[in-house]
């Protein structure tokens, strides 16, 4: 059997089992078939070809639309996807795994989180338009309902706001999908990623209209600026599980779907667009830098740190260079990992604390060593330390975008030191000085199974950052065909 | 492949320390010292010819940005390599001795086995990338060192304030390295980096001046960091919260001598520009100076010593921006770096005897009479207060009379500072020495001191045995880096430099014999300039303060446009969506398939 049916029919599989057979444990079924999921992962992985072409295809076609064109059921995997795909059973693994069995109403939580990855799951797996954007839909909407049901403070008010801003986004997007298939000749439309990527030249005009409908309405899904007020409040008030789920991996899929639709069809739209999209990328990196470091309290400070760093991998979009592509993708996977581990750590302490404010703790070096240092590790990958991922990804970003736009670059790089000030007062007050009180009440992880998620993290972080040519070589003759416009 | 041991002897006794090993102290101990040894035997290779360079590992591999590891053995990184896994290897083994009575002491060693794979990794270096990744790796492992004691709030700040003005300079290094990368297609380090620069500049003229000087002037900034050049100098002395031996190794010998170390490696490229070597020269001398300045006012053993590094660390740089374009590198800098590593080194470590023997007291005024307690520590400090002053015959004496005689037939000004700062170091050192060991003991820590054990002292006496002699011929250092034998230094310039040397002592000696309490007060240098408060009250003030009115606009004026502009939509969906949330499980998963599959249906069938 193909095996990417297989990643989707697993959770599949899992949430039948929750639903049908209550007795069993729903985190255990849910482990189990991320497990699973994980180690398909891992071997399609090991088992992909190279090259630019997609593997493991699987094509149905599903249904007519009148005037429009063919919906077909289409999977298959390139280097992009395949490590799409990687991150996402892996930040799911981890989500679960850090989530607590005895969660209210669990079963509806890990059917939720199951929903999420398997949407996440098929949008990276699809080739059709159709399917991604349907795909993606499903995992966003159990989003919404987590934070309404499982969120802590200001629960309400996150989860609408977040309901109407994705909304919104995802209509405009809808427009401005429908608007690509639309300018195909009429005799030979179609959903198909690749087609798409191959159209004849689209007019300039209507790619001026296009271009902006996909950037912001992608924009809005990754948090771009001035659209990013859902994040930092919908990921603070979010569930540990949820907000791993979205800063890590759902978020890069508008970035993903960005690669993969704006450079190769719409050149021109983006040139119009450009200064507009250099301001917007100062404004992510420069100006929610500076508010990040405003922030009091941890789960918002995460939360604000994970848009601001959206700027870069828009910097890699609007420099459409190979070199900063291909840290662009190192660091959405890179970004999704660090984000994952940092919020993990942040519902760690919260569930066991009750608190957030960063200056009520202190001393958690002392009173939980394992998760002190897990902090620190998370910080010094999220500010760009060589050796763990986020650093091989932001210095391709940084070097491939600087020859076309030198100024913005320059400006971004400070982005470095902003980040740094912020994440190191974190950790300087969070894990080093005297025990506080708040701290008290933290209880280490000292058992093995508590561990290993954070660790798994830790080891993925570490691979890509130690030995990132094992990853480029596999996006990089992707990317070429993207660049060259699908090989057109 | 026996040469990469060199790197990953130091990796993998971290990796068992932190496995587990750290359950032993003996064992971490064992295994790190151990470690550095092979490091030092795998250099001692290289140096000798004996080992050779291994084939490098590609990070990185694109069309036109190519980044690899590698080792690189070249004159250069050979008497570094020395330096490093030499003076590491001395302060491993004091560590044993000072840190025995510490619960963390497998933490330590596991932490000092991280910093000697660092450096060894940034003075190996092909390429720039290379450095950089150790060039941060580095700076994590002394943000770990200077926290070593993280309960300390005053460790752990000092920690942060290192890690983030270091921050502030590779900012520069980065875009220096993107710079070069730009101008000479490669990230590789040597001539030919240089040549390319230097055919684009002229025959196409594509290449203007500006770029090749901010090129320099970029690279610098990580100097500026790492080797702490005014302004961005304020961590250095903080970075003394750290235990001594770390300030030893890290903050004196080695790590922050890096900054020196990367000049010399890109200085083919720093001399295309004379404006870069300018920059340079004034900011290493202006350094020097006011670091000299700020230390005769300081009362605590090591924070002397760390403005002494300063000061030092000045002088090297000065003689990176005196050094002709054209040389290969600048040899004077790499020699005073050599014995300045190892005087300084023995310096602290002497200190660090002295703060164990006084029950980690370090304020000067409460020590006094420890020359008869603490001979050995006396001796060694002794001599190593010589040889940094340029007493004739040390070490110190032949690598600063380079730099002066440099300084000499190339500026007057820079030459009236060079020698007016050499003065100073001999009065604040004589003025250090005799209040420590000299006079009545001021306190009874001082009164009870005793020597310190074997496994300290025997560093010491062989870091003094190199003090003495690395300046001559025979031990091999001069002629690694291009000579036979030490400059013939102008009459001129030694005398003026032993003269200047001497009223130092002199006025010290005048100044301090017998006091009990310090003699004058300035009220400025003792308050280091106030550039530390300048910095907390001003700048971080000025940010924090920005940043505050950026959370304000983001919540009031585009949270407020943005999000409660439509509260009104808000709270009508609001109530929709309760009538939705039955609880029912698929109920909602019908609503919302249902609810795309027709949205987009509808969409669509509109055109």
């Amino acid at each position: 059997m193909n095996p990417l049916l297989i990643l989707l029919l697993v959770p599949l599989a899992a949430i039948a089992v929750i639903l049908w057979l209550p007795q069993i444990c729903p985190k255990r079924t849910t482990v189990t078939a991320f497990i699973v999921n994980f180690a398909i992962s891992l071997g399609l992985f090991f088992q992909f070809e190279g090259g630019s072409g997609f593997q493991w295809v699987l094509k149905y076609p599903w249904f007519n639309l009148p005037n429009v064109a063919q919906v077909n059921f289409h999977l298959g995997v390139d280097g992009i996807s395949l490590m799409m795909v990687f991150l996402t059973t892996l930040v799911s693994l981890a989500s679960v795994w850090v989530t607590s069995a005895v969660v209210k109403r669990a079963r509806e939580f890990f059917i939720y989180i199951l929903l999420i990855s398997l949407g996440a799951l098929g949008a990276f797996l699809s080739r059709d338009l159709f399917f991604i954007y349907i795909f993606h839909e499903f995992a966003l909407i159990p989003t919404f309902l987590m934070i309404g049901i499982w969120g802590g403070q200001n629960r309400q008010f996150a989860s609408i706001q977040m309901t109407l801003y994705l909304a919104l986004g995802s209509l405009i997007l809808l427009a401005g999908i429908v608007g690509l298939v639309l300018t195909q000749p009429l005799d030979s439309r179609s959903f198909d990623l690749e087609a798409i990527q191959q159209i004849h030249v689209i007019d300039e005009g209507i790619q001026r209209i296009i271009y902006p409908l996909l950037l912001i309405g992608f924009g809005i899904l990754i948090s771009l600026f001035p659209f990013h007020s859902w994040a930092p409040t919908g990921y603070a008030s979010a569930p540990a599980a949820t907000a791993m789920m979205h800063a890590g991996v759902l978020k890069k899929f508008g970035l993903y779907a960005l690669l993969r639709l704006l450079l190769p069809a719409l050149d021109s739209g983006a040139d119009y667009w450009q200064t507009t999209l250099l301001v917007l990328i100062v404004g992510n990196v420069i100006y929610l830098g500076y508010v990040t470091m405003a922030q009091k309290e941890f789960p918002l400070m995460l939360g604000y740190s994970s848009v601001m760093h959206m700027g870069y991998l828009f910097l890699a979009l609007a420099s459409q260079s190979l070199i900063a592509l291909t840290g662009f993708v190192l660091l959405m996977v890179a970004h999704g990992i660090s984000a994952a581990l940092l919020f993990a750590l942040s519902g760690e302490l919260q569930s066991k604390t009750g608190e957030t404010r960063i200056a009520s703790f202190g001393g958690v070096y002392t009173q939980a060593p394992f998760l002190g240092i897990m902090l620190l590790v998370g910080s010094m990958a999220s500010i760009g330390l060589p050796g763990l991922a986020n650093f091989s990804g932001e210095v391709l970003i940084f070097f491939g975008a600087f020859k076309s736009h030198p100024w913005v670059t320059i400006v971004c790089v400070w982005g470095v030191v902003i980040s740094a000030v912020y994440q190191l007062r974190a950790v300087r007050l969070i894990c080093f000085g005297s025990v506080s009180e708040v701290t008290a009440k933290l209880v280490d992880l000292s058992s093995y199974s508590a561990r290993f998620p954070y660790l798994l993290l830790v080891a993925a972080s570490l691979w890509i950052g130690i030995y990132p040519q094992s990853v480029i070589h596999l996006v990089q003759p992707c990317l070429e065909v993207i660049l060259n416009g699908g090989g057109r | 492949m026996i040469s990469w041991l060199i790197l990953l002897a130091p990796l993998l006794s971290a990796l068992l320390i932190l496995g587990g090993l750290h359950r032993s102290k003996t064992l971490s101990q064992g295994v790190s010292i151990i470690a550095c040894l092979v490091s030092f035997l795998i250099a001692l290779g290289f140096f000798t010819g004996s080992i050779s360079a291994p084939q490098p590992f590609t990070w990185i591999n694109l069309p036109e940005f190519k980044a690899e590891i590698g080792i690189l053995v070249d004159p250069l990184s050979k008497l570094m390599l020395l330096v490093v896994t030499g003076v590491g290897l001395m302060v491993h083994l004091f560590s044993v001795g000072y840190m025995h009575e510490d619960e963390g002491v497998s933490r330590f060693f596991g932490k000092l086995s991280i910093f000697m794979f660092s450096m060894i990794g940034i003075v190996v270096s092909t390429n720039l990338v290379q450095m950089f990744i150790f060039w941060e790796l580095v700076g994590l492992s002394s943000y770990l060192l200077i926290g070593f004691w993280f309960q300390k709030p005053s460790a752990a700040d000092a920690a942060k304030k290192a890690f983030l003005v270091n921050r502030v300079g590779d900012f520069g290094f980065l875009l220096g390295i993107i710079f070069y990368w730009t101008l000479a297609g490669t990230v590789m380090f040597g001539a030919e980096a240089a040549l390319t620069i230097q055919s684009r500049m002229g025959a196409g003229e594509s290449l203007n001046i500006t770029m090749v000087t901010a090129t320099g002037l970029l690279l610098f900034c990580g100097c500026m960091g790492k080797s702490a050049m005014i302004p961005l100098h304020v961590w250095l002395p903080d970075a003394m919260e750290g235990p001594t031996p770390v300030s030893a190794l890290i903050h004196a010998a080695t790590m922050v001598a890096a900054g020196v170390y990367m000049l010399c490696r890109v200085f083919v490229v720093l001399s295309l520009s004379e404006q870069t070597l300018e920059v340079i020269l004034y900011i290493g001398a202006g350094t020097a100076f006011v670091a000299a300045l700020i230390a005769t006012q300081q009362n605590d053993i090591k924070r002397i010593l760390a403005f002494s590094t300063l000061s030092q660390l000045g002088y090297m740089v000065m003689a990176v921006g005196l050094t002709s374009p054209g040389i290969e590198f600048p040899a004077a800098s790499m020699f005073h770096l050599t014995t300045h590593a190892f005087f300084k080194a023995m310096l602290f470590l002497g200190a660090g005897s002295v703060i164990h023997a006084v029950h980690h007291e370090q304020d000067i005024w409460k020590m006094g009479g420890l020359w008869k307690k603490l001979p050995w520590t006396f001796g060694t400090f002794l001599l190593g207060v010589l040889a940094l002053t340029g007493f004739p015959g040390l070490s110190g004496f032949f690598s600063k009379e380079e730099i002066l005689t440099l300084a000499y037939h190339k500026s007057g000004p820079v030459m009236v500072f060079a020698t007016i700062t050499a003065g100073l170091t001999a009065f604040y050192m004589m003025r250090l020495l005799i209040v420590t060991f000299f006079g009545e003991a001021r306190s009874t820590n001082a009164l009870k001191a005793h020597e310190s054990p074997k496994i300290m002292i025997i560093p010491l006496v062989i870091l003094a045995f190199l003090t003495v002699f690395a300046g001559y011929p025979f031990m091999g250092i001069l002629a690694s880096l291009g000579q036979t034998h030490p400059h013939e230094a102008s009459h001129t310039v030694m005398g003026i430099s032993i003269g200047v040397m001497l009223a130092g002592y002199l006025i010290a000696f005048v100044l301090y014999r017998g006091r009990g309490i310090e003699p004058i007060y300035a009220r400025v240098l003792a308050n280091k300039f106030y550039v530390d408060e300048f910095y907390d009250r001003v700048l971080l003030r000025i940010q924090q303060g920005f940043a505050i009115g950026m959370d304000f606009i983001d919540q009031w004026v585009i949270g407020f446009v943005f999000v409660r502009g439509t509260s009104l939509v808000v709270n009508l969906t609001g109530e929709v969506l309760r009538l939705v949330q039955s609880g029912s499980l698929q109920g909602y998963a019908f609503f919302f398939a249902a609810g795309v599959v027709g949205l987009v249906y509808w969409m669509l069938k509109g055109f």
